[in-house]
């Protein structure tokens, strides 16, 4: 079945872009990242998928149902968790906590203090008293404590110190073997390199790629450097041309033999050919666009 | 109704220092009545002869002499014009603060519909209001019963219940516009309960302006016709529910399609 599953899903904000025919697959069972920079339509993708908003077209399915149909069906097997984590000031944090699994008609008392204990939150806290990675780390409890199907994740790191982020994964990754769906929305790429199974990339509101993460690094460029001269080589299919004093770098796109005809022609005194990151394959797609 | 009692815990201390000031104020009036009631028979003639000053508040058609008369001038107006504004700051910052206070977001990833979100809240001012009115209520009472006084009790069950109905309206019609807002709109609301207080004046004042009391829930609250008519204005309170139901409905049509941002 398909945790997440959209066909042409468009929103516009009066005559402002938002998201453009979005066609997503996400597997029950993924760990899925959604990858773009600020303002590409990953929120809003994620808000319309939740019924926060509603599509100006196409349309989206949750686990087998219909977004704004069974909305209330779908959210009781989702956990949320915002870009921005807002709560009620002058409540606890184990107010909060209580107030969100009651909104689910669920006690969670005894997941939500086991989260609580991994991610060294203190339960009696007032909310307006915590600093922005403790208010992500309530976001976090109130999403997992219910045991969700499927896990929507907005930037979950922002804010949160590298121990957290660890142990935050380290949580998701159980509660992916346990058979649960992890879809994130993320800019940090090297994050949804290490955990996602698959990834989709969205820029200027429309998905630019969506594939396995580990093909997504195959795309037959190579990052390519060159050390003892300065000069770029004519050789065609090069891009991202980056100069040190010493060397120079480009993203090589064309065949090996070409690339090693011309290189054998220069006054080399070192080089190197490897597989580009997921940082360069995102500029890839993004300077693929824009061409 | 998980909502309302979650609105009901973060209003409650709102609500408290509402009350206790409506009728601390009410109660002070009440005990400065028997005081006042000895220098009455000379101050009757003066008040009602005051001209647009008694005509705006009522005072040329009542017995200031009496218990009932001063209640309905002095108290309504404490009753009135704060209660007033305690519904609208109610209603207008129900849904808005959510927005405001990027909470909506948290709210609304849960399994509950907005049309339930709607209804609790909605509850929960109903309740809040009428907490206050039945606080009102007993405060008179005992006041009266202290100063010894025993009003006419069919009058002051309508006057009471006038004011009940006029906070209702209004806390629903800024419930209704409050499902427009994204920010905050507490001026609004006060704005709002204020204007409409002042309508009520205009229209004592100037017969030509007599028919802004079918727009003002203080139209049918005014203490002078209802001691003297013995009832409230039915078509007043008709338009005022008609007011009241399009803001509830304005309320639910628009905030289930409300794109939340």
């Amino acid at each position: 079945m398909k945790a997440i599953s959209t066909a042409k899903l468009t929103k516009y904000y009066g005559k402002n872009r938002g998201i453009l025919d979005v066609d997503l697959s996400v597997t029950e069972g993924d760990f899925f990242g959604f990858i773009g920079p600020n303002g590409a339509g990953k929120s809003t993708t994620i808000r319309t998928l939740l019924g926060f908003i509603s599509p100006s077209g196409g349309s989206a399915e949750i686990l087998g149902q219909n977004v704004q149909k069974d909305r209330t069906k779908i959210l009781a097997d989702i956990g949320y968790l915002p870009s921005e984590t807002a709560f009620y000031n002058g409540l606890r944090v184990r107010d909060i906590l209580r107030f969100s699994a009651d909104l689910r008609k669920q006690d969670c008392r005894t997941e939500a203090a086991r989260l609580c204990e991994r991610l060294a939150l203190d339960p009696a806290q007032k909310i307006h008293a915590l600093s922005l990675g403790n208010r992500k780390k309530v976001g976090i409890v109130c999403a997992l404590q219910h045991k969700p199907r499927l896990y929507v994740l907005d930037e979950p790191t922002s804010g949160l110190d590298p121990l957290m982020q660890r142990e935050f994964y380290a949580i998701l990754q159980e509660r992916n073997r346990e058979g649960a769906t992890i879809f994130l929305s993320s800019h940090i790429l090297s994050e949804v390199q290490r955990y996602c199974k698959h990834a989709a990339i969205i820029r200027n509101g429309r998905i630019a790629a969506t594939d396995s993460v580990e093909k997504l690094g195959h795309t037959g460029a190579r990052r390519v450097t060159l050390y003892g001269i300065t000069k770029t080589p004519h050789l065609d299919g090069i891009r991202d041309i980056k100069h040190t004093d010493h060397s120079l770098s480009f993203l090589y796109n064309g065949t090996p033999q070409q690339l090693l005809e011309t290189l054998a022609l220069l006054p080399l005194t070192d080089f190197t050919v490897s597989e580009p990151s997921l940082e360069e394959i995102f500029m890839h797609y993004y300077t693929e666009e824009e061409s | 109704m998980i909502i309302c009692r979650h609105e009901w815990k973060t209003g409650r201390i709102s609500l408290a220092v509402w009350t206790l000031a409506i009728i601390s104020l009410l109660t002070v009036c009440i005990f400065i009545y028997p005081e006042m009631a000895e220098q009455m028979e000379e101050l009757n003639d003066t008040f009602s002869q005051m001209g647009s000053f008694s005509y705006a508040f009522g005072m040329d058609k009542i017995n200031f002499g009496e218990f009932i008369g001063f209640f309905g001038v002095e108290c309504g107006n404490i009753l009135g014009l704060g209660g007033a504004l305690f519904a609208a700051l109610l209603g207008i910052s129900s849904l808005s603060k959510e927005e405001k206070g990027q909470t909506a977001e948290f709210l609304l990833s849960h399994p509950i519909s907005r049309v339930q979100i709607l209804a609790e809240k909605l509850s929960c001012i109903v309740f809040q209001i009428t907490l206050l009115n039945a606080a009102a209520i007993a405060a008179t009472a005992f006041a009266a019963a202290a100063i010894g006084e025993s009003p006419d009790l069919r009058t002051m069950a309508l006057l009471f219940l006038a004011y009940f109905l006029m906070q209702l309206e209004i806390a629903f019609i800024c419930f209704g516009i409050s499902a427009f807002l994204r920010q905050g709109g507490v001026g609004i609301g006060l704005g709002l309960a204020a204007s409409f207080y002042f309508l009520n004046l205009i229209a004592n004042l100037a017969s030509k302006a007599k028919f802004l009391k079918y727009l003002t829930p203080f139209g049918y609250t005014e203490s002078a016709d209802i001691i003297t008519d013995q009832t409230i204005n039915g078509c007043y309170a008709a338009c005022g529910a008609l007011f009241a139901a399009a803001g509830i409905t304005a309320a639910f049509v628009w905030y289930c399609r409300k794109d939340i941002t």
